[in-house]
């Protein structure tokens, strides 16, 4: 008899605790609902209209706006635009984020200044950079163009020209978050414990091989995150590329968010952009598991 | 003592190639910088005529009066309404969210918190047409108010992942005890968790702040007139007014970059916490 009633009792709190729990996260759920989930779904059920976003003639088109975005060229292209940007973040942003995060470390409290100056560009936001970055880049007046005048050079048109604008818009971008990676790296480098580095000192070890041999291979767990965080975001880019270039000139520096943006709101092809915003989604989320497999698979 | 100098001078070598890669990665940080502030001094045919890295003639800070005058603080204004109204939404369903799922048991947990995660990598332009459909629905379209619900939903998967994660370090004994008082699980949460809380909610409010204040896209989608739109939106406006008048865009930009110098001065390594927050572990 006194077992039936703990069980009960037990089942009894049980229930009180999962009636709590459903309180407590209704909330969240709902805003999730109402802002991710439905919007999703709503952009897979436009993506086989053709639809102007005002009117209310709706037409049923089925499957062609994807079969239109298979062999859209200036899709893949943009998708292109993206790889190449996630690459070379990679490559560019994280090992001077390193480098830097490296001096910082090495350097102690006397190095702050440089800290605090190195991390300005990450206070400012993507749009401000953007226009920032459009007078600084410009043929006229810009600060290449000047400095290239001063030393009996001619103008220089980074952003005017489609074989360099993209390298250009990348080099931005890694002004802009290459202080995040240092950042990110500085307070790795101070979650390391500083008996490793004295012991290593009193072996004999230099600085240099304290951080080869030592320092780096504990960060490791650091830097793939930093790879991660860094892959999600090329993929996801939009604000800084969308006002300085507007994806010009001419298609050259298209990203997969600025082509959705301008065919959608600017050309108000609602349908055939959710099918761009559908096929960025889905294009994404399975990079991002994969790579997060590869990543995180083998070792954590 | 051959070998102690060797090592020295190396050391020393070494030294000066890190202060020559310092000092230019700060003029590379700087110069843009300068060329900003340097700038918005200037009139508008002085910045082209002397040459963008002379000085300005004479100082002066018509540009700022201009711009000040222009309507800047209405968008001034409505950024800090709009960040206000989007982290308190935030912060309190968030904080409601995280509670059961880093304290309770309950089956449907791990579920429930996977789908909240797997939000996190979500492109927003994916929900883009249909919540402009929904705004234009509501009648909230073109307003503020159509803002904070994306805000704060695109926020919560990261805010409810630093939460949960730190609200797992309570110590559970002192919430059991409170039980035992007889303290229910709502009281629990407002009178304990969220009180001891506090440090990991400052947190978000950062890194969500930051975000928010800056945000570029769904103001750009879900506005149309001056009248509901945030600062990342008055650079297209003034620049809308004032195409020619380079000096004057820039001092536009360096008002709107100020608030978050002043703030980065006073909770330095605070900000810089907040920022990183999200990205403890992918």
């Amino acid at each position: 008899m006194a077992k039936k009633e703990n069980i009960t009792l037990l089942r009894n709190r049980q229930k009180a605790t999962a009636k709590a729990a459903v309180v407590f996260l209704i909330p969240s759920l709902v805003l999730i609902a109402v802002f991710i989930v439905y919007p999703i779904m709503d952009t897979l059920r436009i993506s086989l209209y053709q639809w102007n976003g005002i009117s209310a003639d709706k037409v049923f088109i089925g499957l062609d706006n994807w079969k239109a975005l298979l062999k859209d060229g200036r899709f893949w292209r943009s998708f292109s635009n993206n790889i190449k940007i996630m690459i070379l973040s990679i490559l560019i942003q994280i090992p001077i984020g390193l480098l830097l995060a490296t001096f910082l470390d090495a350097g102690g409290k006397k190095c702050n200044v440089f800290k605090i100056i190195w991390f300005f560009p990450l206070l400012m936001s993507s749009v401000a950079i953007g226009f920032l970055f459009q007078y600084a880049l410009a043929t006229n007046g810009g600060l290449f163009s000047s400095i290239s005048n001063f030393f009996g050079g001619g103008n220089i048109d980074l952003l005017g020209d489609p074989h360099k604008a993209l390298y250009t818009v990348i080099g931005v971008i890694a002004w802009q978050f290459t202080p995040f990676y240092m950042v990110f790296f500085v307070a790795g480098y101070s979650g390391i414990d500083n008996d490793i580095y004295e012991s290593a000192i009193i072996d004999g070890a230099s600085r240099a091989i304290y951080v080869r041999s030592m320092a780096l291979p504990l960060l490791k767990p650091t830097i793939k995150s930093a790879c991660i965080i860094s892959l999600i975001g090329s993929l996801k880019y939009f604000d800084l590329v969308y006002v300085m270039t507007g994806g010009g000139p001419g298609e050259a520096t298209d990203l997969m968010a600025t082509y959705m943006y301008s065919k959608s709101f600017n050309y108000f092809k609602m349908g055939y952009g959710s099918a761009i915003a559908a096929g960025m989604f889905i294009l994404i989320t399975t990079i991002a598991i994969v790579i997060r497999k590869i990543l995180t698979g083998k070792e954590t | 003592m051959d070998i102690y100098r060797k090592a020295k001078i190396r050391k020393n070598a070494a030294w000066i190639i890190a202060m020559i890669f310092a000092g230019f990665y700060t003029i590379a940080a700087a110069v843009p910088f300068i060329y900003m502030v340097l700038n918005s001094l200037k009139g508008q045919f002085e910045m082209l005529t002397s040459g963008v890295f002379a000085l300005p003639e004479k100082v002066c800070f018509d540009n700022y009066k201009t711009v000040l005058q222009g309507g800047f603080m209405g968008y001034f204004a409505r950024s800090v309404i709009v960040t206000a109204v989007s982290l308190g939404l935030l912060l309190f369903i968030a904080a409601f969210a995280s509670y059961p799922l880093s304290r309770m048991n309950f089956k449907m947990r791990p579920v429930l918190y996977s789908l909240i995660i797997a939000c996190m990598s979500i492109p927003m332009h994916v929900t883009l047409i249909p919540v402009f459909k929904m705004s234009t629905a509501s009648g909230l379209y073109d307003t503020i108010w159509a803002l904070p619900g994306p805000y704060a939903a695109f926020a919560m998967p990261m805010s409810v992942f630093i939460l949960t994660n730190f609200m797992k370090t309570i110590p559970r004994e002192i919430e059991e005890a409170a039980e035992i008082d007889g303290c229910g699980k709502y009281r629990n949460f407002f009178e304990i968790i969220l009180p001891l809380a506090k440090s990991g909610l400052s947190t978000i409010c950062i890194y969500n702040g930051v975000t928010f204040w800056n945000e570029y896209a769904f103001v750009k989608t879900l506005t149309q007139s001056s009248a509901a739109q945030t600062l990342p939106m008055a650079m297209n406006y003034f620049r809308g007014e004032n195409s020619m008048n380079i000096p004057l865009i820039l001092t536009v930009l360096t008002l709107a970059v100020l608030p978050m110098i002043i703030l980065f001065c006073i909770l330095q390594d605070k900000l810089v916490k907040g920022m990183t927050a999200g990205a403890v572990k992918g």
